[in-house]
This record gives C-alpha cells, structure tokens and sequence, in this order.
C-alpha cells in the first residue's frame, strides 16, 4: 500500500462533479537513453524491426477489443502504419548507419511525421499516430510498460500528462470515475471527452503524475481540486455524496431560472430527433444541425425527405421553442452534392450561408421543406442562417424566409463583424443565436482544431465575452432574444455569466442540462451580473475563473 | 511502363478509412505498384505513410504505374477503385 500521505493538488476543473477512486497513471512515452554503439548491426536490425512488430500487434489486438466501429477504423489503419514497409526500411537504414533500434526508430517515425505534417489538413493530424507508434515501438525495444491506458481491474481515476484520442478509444466511463491531467486546456481533447462522457476531470493540474499508483484520491471538477492520500472511508463518503449530487441535478426539473425567478431558456443542441431524450429535461431546441440529411449523398434530399425530417422534430416539442439552422456546410465541411472546390483556407472560404451565394437554389429548397414542415405540425419553428456576416446577408435571409411564411427569423452571430453589428442585424431580424465556437476561431485567429492555440479559444476569453455582451444589449434594446449554443452555454459557472451579460437562452447537449439549471437556480439575476462583471474586467481566462469562482463561493 | 491516371472519388481523399482500403489492395496483388500526383515522385502504393504523404484530397488526380506480368489488370483494378467513393461504402460488419 502507498504511504497515506494528504496531498492537495489544484487545476482547471472543466468537467463538474465529484469522484473518488484509486489513481493509476497512464504510462508515459519512454525516454530515450543516450545512444548506445552497435556491434552487430544484424541483431540490432532484428531488435528494432521486433520492437515496430509489437507496437502493431499491440494496436491490433486493441483495434479487436475496440467497442466502436469508427475506433476499430482508426487503430487498424495505426496498426497498418506501424507494420509499413517504408517505416520499416528508414528503421533498418538507420541500423545500418550505426545507429541503436531506440534511437533508429525514433529517427525514422519522426521522419515520416515530418512527411505528413507537409502533406497538411487532415493528413498532418495523423502525425501524432507516429508519435504512438514510436513509443510503442521504442517501450517494446527497451523492455518498458507499453504506454496506454491502464487496466487494474477495478474503477479508478485516470491520471495522464496529457490525452490524445488514440488513448481514449477504449476509456470506458464505468471504470475511470475521473480524469486528471498534468497538462491540457479546456478546449483539449480530455475536457471536450470528460463533458461527452459526463464524468468529472480537471486539466492542467502539476503534480498529479507524481501520485503512486494505486493512491485512493478525490476529485473535483468543478474547482479542479484534487485530494491524494485520503483513507478508502473517505473516499466511499465522496463516491456517495456525489451519486446523491447526481441524483438530485437528475431529478430537478422545470424551465431554466434564476434564484429570484428571471427565466432563462434551456434548449438543446441536436442533430436529429433520436438526439432528444425520452423525458427531455429542456424547454425546446436551441440549435437543430439540419446537415445530417445532407451528409452521405450524392444529390440533394428531396422536398418530401425534409419536410419528414423537420416534422418529427417539431412534433417532438409542439408548443416549445425549435430553432432549426439551415444547412451549415461548405469547404470546411464539404458535401458531394455541392460540389464546391477545395480551397486554400476552408475556415475562411464558402461555408455557411455563403454556399447560397453559387448554390441560392439548396437553401430555397430547404425553406420550402420547412415552411411545408411548419404547416403540416401547426407549429412556428425559429429558422436561422449560418455564418452570417453582413446585415444586407441577414435582410436577405430574412426575405427569404418570411416569402415562405417563416415568422421567426435569426442568425448565428459566429463572425466578428456580425457581433459588431449585432443591433443592425436586429433591425432586420427576430432573435440572434451565437455560436461560440466558431466566434472564437474567428475572434481569436486561432484554428479550432490547433491544439497549441488551445488557451486563445477557451471561452473564458474577456473580448469573447465582450462580443457577447455586445450582442445581448443589442437584443436588449430591440427587445428581441439573444442566445448562446456551443461549449461555452454547457458550463455551469460561464452559464451564470452569460445570463449576467443578457442572454436569454442557453442552447447545449442534454447531458449538461441539469448542472447548468442547478447552477441557475443557486444565483440570482443581481449575482449572475456581477459574474459577468467580474468576468469581463478580467485580464485573462484563468483570472475570469477564478474572481467568478470565489463570487460564486462566497 | 503502364500507367492509369484517376480522380480520387471518396469523400476524405486517401485518407483514413479510403487510404487502408487502397493500400490493404495493393498488398494482396503483390505487384509492386507507385503512385504520384501530377508530375510528383512515385511513391510505393503499399505503403499507407507514402500515400498518406501524397496529401492527396479529394478530387485530387493520382496516376498509378506497374509493372511485369498482369501488370494492366492489376492498375484497372486499383484505378475502379479509386474512382469510387469509399467512404460511402459500408464497412464489412458495420
């Protein structure tokens, strides 16, 4: 047994709610010892070209146990990587050279990354699987643990330095009760997967790789503390306090409000009518994704498939608010049927409603499924456009759409300009929804997918919150809604702070409905606005967190 | 030395799910077969880092050469592969 040594630890809670379990450590990539001189260069050829043989059998017999198709996909083709005929000649080449298998195989891999990150776009991101591959291979050769994900055989709480996806594939959330990482954001790979899964995590927290293995340790997301070295009594306490917490976020019901009653919409984000649970705990949909209907085809839906499709979902919540967006696709996001060309910088080209300008004849077809949709269920639905820049693109829409009958009339305020323009796209509109994922791409100047500018997209940002704020005193003044859908609305402590900014709905994943209305209804409308004070006068996300936090606490 | 030149159809390019399914052919024909885009270096088509590497997306027009005994089939075969979209195409099982 570890000695029971009390040690709190502190990081960024990005996932809520409590656990307690035993820490094991994912094993981290081996080191590489300094080189060693090769005798027989045969050998040493056989040694190394084993140590690739085993990372491949190892994301082989992985990819057989994975549960999920599109996990198994992923590992066959890093399986097929490791085994490659190329990785394997630059290895033996290496050898050849003098050079020993560790340090051959670490050459080679980081050659061929260097390969794929030249190719660009989503060839470079398979360039961390030479990373995996390579410390497999290396771990193999020089008799290590195998880095990965490990198996005690009961439920514990996953420690790592950091998480990519290859690692977490196989995580079950009925074993590992939390995670815990040395580093990472709250935009990384961890927090994005510990809010799928709903379990607690905390990121960015020294020193959680320098508990043993095995020490029974609490963890809480929400103020990303984490207690190592507490007795198994304790630790039982927590488990159970937590389940009752759980209980009771699960149970509460009812419309989204503050403390003293301001009533603030909890909507959800789907992206067709199965992604509605049974017994939903939200007053509607904030944002319906029309592109599942679009994705996988050659040629358009017919006018009958859509009209299909939107009925079920205005059935489903017939006296609620439903926003549905028309198709948010483009360059980024390509879709055959459109048959748009590649371009240099997707983020930056014809997506969104933008595709309407070569192809007016796709959004047309989608407002007459709708307004036919509308008709059939006798319900209004909200219909809003995507990646809306200008107010003339918003009167457009706009005409479009109530040509059809549509009453209810938004956009996305994704795009800076929009946000600047916020009261002026009011004049031509009923509501406005922001989507603060892509507001923050574009805000920030930083690629959604760029793992190292993680930190410029967290949501916490002041001038991300400051463009919000921006847009609902617009809404305020036109006495029109102004909600949020995207990562930011599905944080209990940030939801505080946008309803202090004015917003009035929240759009987000069922998962994360209940602790955003618990958390709602512990403060009221006055508190909720010195959040957003405190929030927007901080210097930066991690300083916006902590004043809120501790207004929140006190 | 026979040459098929062939527009990548599926819908990720060679990539991902398309790119195994392209390499894991050439291994079972056992000819040796390159491919490149445009007038860029051949690359050994069994390998999944070299066409990977290729970056090829898509739309993207590769050609693919062979040589030897069988050689034509074997580029017909790979080429009618290439030319459909196999990321539409169900997975064995799925």
């Amino acid at each position: 047994m570890p000695e029971p040594v009390l040690d709190a630890l502190r990081g960024l809670g990005i996932s809520p709610g409590r656990a307690a379990g035993r820490v094991h450590k994912m094993a981290g990539p081996p080191l590489l010892p300094a080189p060693v001189a090769v005798a027989d260069t045969g050998v040493e050829t056989a040694r190394a070209v084993r140590g690739l043989e085993s990372a491949a059998g190892e994301l082989t017999a992985r990819a057989e146990g994975a549960a999920e198709p599109a996990a198994r996909e992923i590992l066959e083709a890093q399986a097929m990587i490791a085994a490659d005929p190329l990785l394997r000649e630059s290895v033996e080449q290496r050898v050849a050279a003098g050079s020993d298998a560790a340090h051959a195989i670490d050459a080679a891999c980081a050659e061929h990354r260097e390969a794929l990150l030249a190719a660009g776009g989503y060839f470079a991101e398979r360039a961390s699987d030479l990373d995996d591959i390579k410390n497999r291979a290396v771990a193999a050769v020089l008799g290590l643990p195998m880095p990965g994900l490990p198996a005690p055989g009961h439920p514990f709480v996953l420690a790592a330095d950091d998480l990519a996806p290859a690692d977490t594939v196989n995580l079950d959330p009925g074993v590992v009760v939390a995670l815990v990482t040395e580093k990472g954001g709250p935009t990384s790979h961890t927090a994005i997967l510990a809010r799928a899964l709903g379990i607690p995590a905390v990121v960015a927290c020294p020193g959680v790789m320098s508990i043993a293995d095995g020490t029974w340790s609490s963890v809480d997301g929400g103020t990303g503390e984490v207690r190592a070295g507490i007795d198994e009594q304790t630790a039982a306490e927590v488990e159970r306090s937590a389940r009752a917490a759980r209980d009771r976020l699960a149970t509460a019901t009812g419309p989204g409000r503050t403390a003293d009653g301001h009533p603030v919409k909890l909507l959800l984000n789907i992206g067709s009518v199965a992604d509605i649970p049974a017994g939903s705990p939200a007053e509607g949909v904030g944002l319906f994704r029309s592109e599942f209907l679009f994705l996988d085809r050659r040629t358009a839906p017919t006018h009958q498939e859509q009209t299909g499709a939107y009925e079920a979902v205005l059935r489903a919540f017939p006296e609620a608010t439903v926003v549905i967006r028309t198709l948010d696709a483009g360059t980024d996001k390509p879709l055959p049927f459109l048959g748009l060309p590649e371009e240099l910088n997707p983020a930056l080209g014809v997506r969104g409603l933008r595709v309407s300008r070569r192809s007016p004849e796709v959004l047309d077809a989608q407002l007459d499924a709708l307004a036919e949709a509308a008709r059939a269920s006798g319900t209004s639905p909200w219909v809003m456009a995507p990646m809306v820049t200008t107010p003339g693109e918003a009167a457009d829409f706009a005409r479009r759409a109530r040509a059809r009958g549509l009453a209810d009339v938004g956009v996305m305020v994704e795009v800076p300009a929009a946000a600047l323009h916020a009261h002026r796209l009011l004049d031509e509109l009923d509501f406005l929804s922001i989507g603060t994922n892509d507001l923050s791409q574009y805000t920030f100047a930083s690629d959604r997918q760029h793992g190292e500018l993680a930190d410029l997209l967290d949501p916490w940002q002041p001038a991300l919150l400051q463009l919000i704020a921006q847009c609902a005193e617009a809404g305020r003044a036109a006495g029109k809604p102004v909600g949020v859908c995207g990562e930011a609305a599905a944080d209990p402590l940030l939801a505080t702070v946008l309803v202090g900014l004015g917003v009035t709905s929240l759009s987000m994943s069922a998962r994360s409905v209940p602790a955003v209305r618990d958390a709602l209804a512990r403060h009221t409308l006055d508190q909720c606005r010195e959040h957003a004070r405190l929030a927007l006068a901080a210097a930066d996300p991690g300083a916006a967190r902590a004043a809120v936090r501790e207004a929140a606490a006190a | 030395m026979p040459e098929r030149t062939v527009t990548v159809a599926s819908r990720s390019g060679l990539h991902a799910r398309p790119a195994k399914i392209f390499v894991q052919a050439v291994a079972r024909q056992g000819t040796a077969v390159r491919i490149r885009v445009g007038d860029g270096k051949p690359v050994p088509a069994n390998s999944m880092l070299a066409v990977l590497s290729l970056g090829a997306g898509h739309g993207t027009e590769v050609t693919l050469d062979a040589d030897g005994p069988g050689a034509e089939e074997v580029l017909d075969s790979l080429a009618d592969l290439l030319s459909r979209d196999l990321d539409a195409e169900e997975a064995p099982g799925a």
